[in-house]
């Protein structure tokens, strides 16, 4: 088996992990426990819907949006 | 695809970057906050906001230029640096740095130690103090800064539980020129930070997604996620919560601003408006610099 996974790159802090696809990301972030306001999907340089499916060996970051900071 | 649920809508790539253009355009020209005229000095921290800011200012054809102040935050500083750079050299624009360390002698860390203030208050002013310096050095008309939807209702909401009518007064798009300033405007405030974010992904514009190492703990971003979640159950309330602030009590609280302004004098230091003597920033660069 070995690398049949999608591969998940997670920021701030910046960590990976890899998960059983096929999955789409709505089930993905469920499964993180993260609000889909809170974050972008980004596959290939650009964004992902919620319905999209992820098939293994597929690489994709969760970005926070949210940031923090004085002005 | 790019879901915007306060909109209720969804966009393609090129829809949704002409929105967010749309938006800042809009808010530009309602508010009176640039001419084509005028030069205007984006504050750049090498962040989504304000790098996506200054390119959409560029696309829409005003003359921009960036200002970045290294805080001498560690690493956070020289890889926020190295963005505005690479941004800045993409679009050939021109980028303004001042550094703290170099110019003035130290750095937020130890500065705001030595002066017993919070690292952010110490940035905060900091930062405030070099925009209008760097603004009027460089014979610019306008200073823009990449406050988004989100930050000003988060920083209204603290200011709302406080009922600090001094800070109300001041939270406005756009403060006017005068008494010693450069007219601040902030065209971001039609834009919430998700969509700041993916503008950033969609024009291939890359920034720092790190956060700076001191603002653990931040205030602001407790409000932010207490305003998230009432924005889960119903959609919009936070642009409600905003606009409904400058649409109907910010002209009522804009002469507490005003009369406070009228008060101040030139810093004997560095000529900067200030309310008494030696301005805060002066004070903060003669704290640092005598503990060093
Ligand atoms: S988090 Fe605080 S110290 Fe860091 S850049 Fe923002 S204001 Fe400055
Ligand atoms: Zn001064």
């Amino acid at each position: 088996m070995g690398h049949a996974a999608v591969k998940v790159l997670l920021r701030n802090p910046r960590r990976a992990l890899e998960v059983p696809g096929p999955v789409t990301v709505a089930s993905l972030l469920a499964h993180l426990d993260i609000s889909r306001e809170a974050v972008l999907v980004i596959v290939d340089g650009t964004l992902v819907t919620g319905d999209s499916v992820l098939d293994d060996s597929v690489s994709v970051e969760i970005r926070p949006v949210i940031s923090g900071g004085s002005v | 695809m790019i879901e915007i649920r306060r909109h209720n809508a969804g966009f393609c790539h090129q829809c949704f970057v002409k929105h967010c253009r749309d938006q800042v355009a809009r808010t530009v020209e309602s508010n009176s906050m640039l001419t084509s005229q005028d030069r205007v000095l984006v504050a750049v921290s090498g962040g989504k906001d304000s790098l996506a800011l200054w390119d959409i200012l560029l696309s829409l054809g005003y003359r921009a230029d960036g200002l970045y102040i290294g805080l001498g935050i560690g690493d956070y500083s020289s890889e926020s640096a190295a963005y505005a750079r690479r941004f800045a050299a993409s679009r050939s624009a021109r980028l303004v740095e001042v550094d703290l360390p170099g110019d003035f002698g130290f750095d937020i860390p130890t500065g705001s130690r030595a002066a017993k203030r919070a690292p952010c208050s110490a940035c905060g002013l900091s930062k405030r103090h070099l925009f209008n310096s760097e603004a009027l050095k460089g014979g610019y008309q306008v200073i823009a800064t990449g406050h988004n939807l989100d930050d000003e209702a988060a920083v209204l909401f603290g200011n709302v539980l406080r009922w600090d009518l001094a800070y109300l007064g001041r939270q406005q798009p756009v403060l006017a020129e005068g008494a010693g300033f450069v007219k601040k405007v902030k065209p971001l405030v039609r834009l919430a930070e998700r969509e700041t974010a993916a503008y950033c992904v969609l024009e291939g514009i890359d920034y720092i997604v790190e956060e700076c190492p001191m603002s653990a703990g931040n205030r602001h971003l407790g409000y932010k996620e207490l305003l998230n979640r009432v924005e889960e159950t119903s959609p919009g309330t936070k642009s409600a919560f905003l606009f409904g602030f400058f649409d109907k009590v910010a002209p009522l609280v804009g002469q507490v601003a005003a009369e406070e302004r009228e008060s101040l004098h030139a810093c004997p230091s560095c000529a900067n408006p200030t309310v008494s003597g030696i301005c805060a920033f002066c004070k903060l660069v003669e704290r640092a610099s005598s503990n060093t």
